[in-house]
């Protein structure tokens, strides 16, 4: 006998393992037990093999590996006593699973033990097939399965019930054969029998339709009746549970129930006063019968309506939502959320309480009850809700930050039913949980923002609040940087003040003081401080009193140890420097981002896009600022123009790349995927960096600079003008005209066409604002194709007179523009009186380019100063 | 469907541990730790249901022994809850006072009684008295 396996018995060696001191112990004692046993098995050790595989199940429990004795189950499953069958088929089960080819070779014993003439034996073969079935042997021993179901003893036919379960789970086509079988279960007396026979059914009609039908005509009334004896049977104390008879039996027939029931009228009839008695009538004092009342609502909630039902569930929910075990809270959430589908109305009357809830300690109720409340936001309630949890956020768990955020975010974008509001929550959720806040939810606010004309000021104002209180949240601080540097003049100068707000005095070093401490903080990321270089770059020019200051900071980082911040500070400090004549065209303010493509590319891998502007056609910009996404590619010309050696391209890329953006759609050719190309552009914009468009390779962009060169003439010539129509497509590659022309909606310049258009213009509302909205009438003198008469129509659209009214126009060296004295300097409130105003402008490039102009008009409210600015290049073509 | 039945004590030693889906070892272990993390800190009047994966985690405590069962999101966390307390009912009546040490000597009782319980992740027998009557022939067979 081999000397290792001789002394220890499974106690002793339990004994030894928990008598170890530390783990190193404990593996020593594990490392020579198992020396024991294989030593043992090597020497096919009959006597202590079942010994030495119980010992094996417990060194497996610990977490040490054992597939050493998975043959030694097969030894002793093939033996022929009972003791040693048992321990090989628990081994069996513990020690293999259905993956392993091993389990093949048990097929035949398993075969011979279900036709066992001893009981027990089949008992525990049906035991191990139930537990560990692979399709195979599903398909080897179903015949044997079903006709266990007939055995004389209860205890084989649940067994084998439960084992026939498996077998249709790993293999469906073999339903039908049990269908009639099971049903027989049903007629069951002996509670063990009947519940297996139940769950048979019930997995049965998952898989089968033909079983669904068969079980919904044959047996939808037995198992009424036996549900209602159950319900109704006097005190039986092997099955009671405080006082319910076999509440598992219950909850299993309900189930079955709620099957048969769903999508047949017939069967949900037959089940209705049942299920009314079991509703009514369960004691909810205790859990099992809570258990009882739960499953009872489920299947109201999904047999076909009865009113009456459906009212008595919603209201044990209520019940269950009032409870002060949290179990029972937890389930009628749960069960709320299904609910939703059936009766939105009746949940919306707990949302108080629901709300309550998302506000709990306890995770899992925390969880569910936030994923209700999504569920009951809509138009109506959206703002108080969303006050709601904003408040919430304040306090949440660090874990729960992130769930709540995404959520908040998601209902904000979905539901807002204004600009202004959707702007001040998404800034209370970035000032409290910024950096849950995910890229594409502030992308998607700063492409609001740069759509609300109105609003830039408040926003600007608003952030820069923000940015004074917290400094820690990093996406805060990325849209607050952003929007100072773009609408910097707007936070110095309280323009578009709104009543609502208190004014702010900001100077204009405060303003880049803002965005040095973001560009300094540790803990900013590349991203942050990059877009603070932009900012800065932007400000140098709105700000000339701070550029040899903002310079400073600049060059501070043209040291920087990050290639991509040194290569930025170096090139903005050249543009600072040597090429003030360009500067204030290239840090042009960004043009309105197009929402439609953003929340378009968006919509690709979002539920809920942006669905800001109320007029459902955000596409149809009402004022004529700058058409979306044609601005950009003006831009990059501009930069490429100048003999800064391209400072933009790589930075570009690595800002692609830092956005996630795939860059792959754009090297394809072009016009596979225009949509996603423009998203590409407007993230960049978002960036405010110009880059090359997506579409032309590095190779080209030589291209573009050559091109370029011979428009350079008239561009250092803009004056602080887009040049977005100075340009002639043509210059560009053929891939990037095509792309501009997409963008630019059919609003660009078309140097192609060159008939003259009869002299009937339609006029042209050029700029509308909240406060004001200014009209061009445009008509031609006869014989002078060159020259358009323009009459300006101002309205005033605020409650509030303006004073002092003086409206500018500024135009490229290629038109001439001539301005008539106003009709007057006073605009009466509310659109009771115009004043108009004519312009002369005569095109040098006539057929050649579209009329551009920009424009700033500039009145007192209030004995307040305004100002509003815009740039219009949406003018009929051939002007 | 039950997934996994799980007995750990408060140090996350595993008493038992039965699965009802294929799982690697190394899975295994993995999930016993994460189900030990999850219940081990909740406090007393949290609910007994934590979301673990694209399942949910029935726990109940007893002294210092978590009984987790790993359901399907959809089943009746009540009903699993009521069944763990059968199963510790059913243990209590075997062993006469069950305590932890009575499950370490004698897991493989422990996993012969919960195999006249469940049965493929599905309830067998719902009668205490018809398992320990069963355990009791079994036992003779010995």
């Amino acid at each position: 006998m081999n000397p290792f396996s001789s002394g220890t018995r499974l106690r002793d060696m339990i004994r030894a393992i928990r008598a170890c001191k530390t783990a190193a112990e404990e593996r020593a004692v594990v490392r020579k037990e198992c020396a024991a046993i294989r030593a043992a098995i090597n020497e096919n050790d009959q006597d202590y093999r079942h010994r030495n595989l119980a010992k094996l199940m417990f060194i497996q429990m610990l977490g040490y590996p054992t597939h050493f004795g998975q043959m030694e189950c097969l030894k002793l499953i093939a033996s022929a006593g009972f003791p040693e069958k048992r321990i090989g088929y628990l081994g069996l089960m513990l020690l293999l699973d259905e993956r392993q080819e091993v389990l093949m070779l048990v097929t035949n014993s398993l075969k011979q033990d279900l036709n066992h003439s001893n009981q027990y034996i089949v008992g525990l073969a049906l035991c191990a097939l139930g537990n560990i079935c692979s399709a195979e042997m599903a398909r080897d021993l179903a015949p044997e399965v079903e006709r266990l179901l007939q055995f004389r003893d209860p205890n084989i036919r649940k067994k084998a019930a439960l084992c026939s379960i498996r077998i249709i789970k790993k293999v469906p086509d073999l339903a039908e054969n049990f269908i009639n079988p099971a049903a027989s279960l049903l007629k069951e007396k002996h509670h063990g029998v009947l519940i297996t026979g139940v769950q048979l059914c019930t997995d049965l009609c998952k898989v089968s339709s033909e079983a669904l039908e068969y079980f919904r005509k044959k047996c939808t009334d037995g198992l009424v009746k036996t549900l209602r004896d159950i319900a109704n049977s006097p005190y039986a104390p092997e099955y009671d549970i405080a006082g319910i008879t076999d509440p598992f039996l219950h909850i299993r027939l309900l189930k079955l129930l709620r099957i048969l029931g769903q999508g047949d009228a017939d069967a949900s009839d037959c089940m209705n006063d049942i299920l009314a008695q079991v509703a009514t009538k369960t004691e909810s004092n205790k859990n099992a019968g809570n258990a009882i009342l739960y499953e009872c609502v489920e299947t109201i909630m999904s047999i076909e309506d009865n009113g009456g039902l459906r009212v008595l569930a919603i209201n044990i929910l209520g019940r269950f939502l009032s409870n002060r075990d949290n179990n029972i809270r937890y389930v009628a959430l749960n069960m709320l959320m299904k609910a939703m589908m059936v009766d939105a109305q009746a949940v919306q009357r707990h949302r108080a309480t629901i709300l309550e809830c998302v506000k709990d300690s306890d995770a899992s109720i925390q969880k569910r009850a936030l994923e209700l409340v999504y569920l009951l936001v809509n138009e109506n309630n959206v703002k108080p809700l969303t006050k709601e949890l904003i408040e919430y956020l304040e306090v949440s768990d660090q874990e729960f930050k992130g769930d709540l955020t995404a959520k908040i975010c998601s209902l904000v974008e979905k539901f807002s039913p204004e600009k202004i509001w959707y702007i001040d929550q998404m800034l209370k959720v970035l000032s409290e949980a910024g950096n849950f806040v995910k890229d594409e939810v502030w992308h998607a606010l700063i492409v609001v923002i740069s759509n609300a004309t109105d609003l830039h000021g408040y926003t600007v104002r608003a952030l820069y609040r923000a940015l004074q209180t917290s400094t820690e949240q990093e996406t805060l601080v990325r849209v607050a940087v952003w929007c100072i540097g773009e609408y910097g003049d707007m936070l110095v100068n309280n323009v578009g003040m709104l009543d609502i707000e208190d004014p702010i005095t900001v100077t204009e070093s405060d303003a880049v003081d803002a965005i040095e401490v973001a560009i300094k903080r540790h803990s900013s990321d590349l991203t942050t401080k990059a877009m603070a270089l932009i900012a800065l770059l932007k400000l140098s020019s709105r700000f000339p009193s701070c550029s040899e200051r903002i310079r400073d900071i600049i060059v501070q980082n043209k040291g920087n140890l990050v290639l991509e911040l040194q290569q930025r500070s170096i090139e903005f400090n050249c543009i600072l420097q040597k090429h003030q004549n360009i500067r204030s065209a290239l840090v042009e303010r960004m043009p309105v981002l197009d929402e439609a493509t953003f929340s378009g590319r968006r919509a690709g891998s979002l539920p809920s896009a942006v669905s800001t502007s109320s007029t459902g056609a955000p596409r149809n910009l009402p004022n004529g600022i700058a058409k979306p996404a044609a601005a950009p590619i003006a831009d990059l010309l501009d930069l490429s123009s100048d003999d800064v050696p391209a400072p933009s391209s790589s930075g570009g890329d690595f800002l692609q790349d830092l956005l996630g953006v795939d860059l792959s759609p754009a090297s394809a050719p072009s016009g596979t995927s225009q949509p996603p190309k423009a998203g590409t552009d407007v993230l960049l914009d978002l960036l405010s960096l110009g880059t090359l468009p997506p579409a032309q390779s590095s190779s080209s962009t030589s291209d573009i600079l050559s091109s370029s060169q011979d428009n350079k003439a008239p561009l250092a010539n803009l004056n602080g003008l887009t040049s977005l129509s100075s340009l002639s497509p043509n210059a560009t590659s053929p891939a990037s005209a095509a792309s501009m022309m997409d963008l630019l909606d059919g609003f660009g310049p078309s140097p192609q066409k060159h008939e003259e258009n009869g002299p009937a213009f339609p006029s042209l509302v050029a700029y509308e604002s909240s406060s004001l909205r200014m009209t061009f009438n445009f008509s031609k003198q006869p014989g002078n194709p060159q020259t358009t008469l323009i009459q300006a129509t101002f309205t005033n659209l605020s409650p509030n007179v303006y004073n002092d009214f003086l409206f500018q126009a500024a135009v490229p060296k290629f038109l001439q523009l001539h301005l008539d004295p106003a009709s007057s300097n006073t605009l009466p409130a509310s659109g009771n009186g115009s004043i108009s105003q004519n312009l002369k402008v005569t095109n040098s490039q006539h057929g050649k380019k579209s009329l551009v102009m920009r424009i700033r008009i500039a009145y007192k409210m209030n004995n307040k100063d305004v100002l509003e600015e815009g740039q219009i290049s949406n003018f009929p073509r051939d002007l | 469907m039950i997934r996994f039945i799980l007995l750990q004590n408060r140090q996350g030693k595993t008493r038992l541990a039965k699965y009802y889906v294929p799982l690697e070892d190394s899975e295994k272990h993995k999930v016993e730790y994460e189900v030990h993390r999850l219940v081990v800190n909740r406090d007393p009047k949290f609910t007994n249901f934590v979301e673990f994966r694209t399942h949910k985690v029935i726990y109940r405590r007893y002294a210092g022994l978590f009984f987790s069962l790993c359901v399907d999101i959809t089943d009746n966390e009540l009903a699993y809850l009521e069944c763990i307390h059968l199963f510790v009912e059913i243990l209590d009546h075997f062993f006469s006072n069950v305590c932890e040490l009575d499950l370490v000597f004698n897991f493989h009782k422990v996993y012969l009684i919960l195999d006249e319980f469940i049965l493929a992740g599905e309830l067998q027998e719902t009668s205490k008295k018809a398992i320990i009557e069963r355990m009791g022939e079994l036992e003779k067979l010995e």
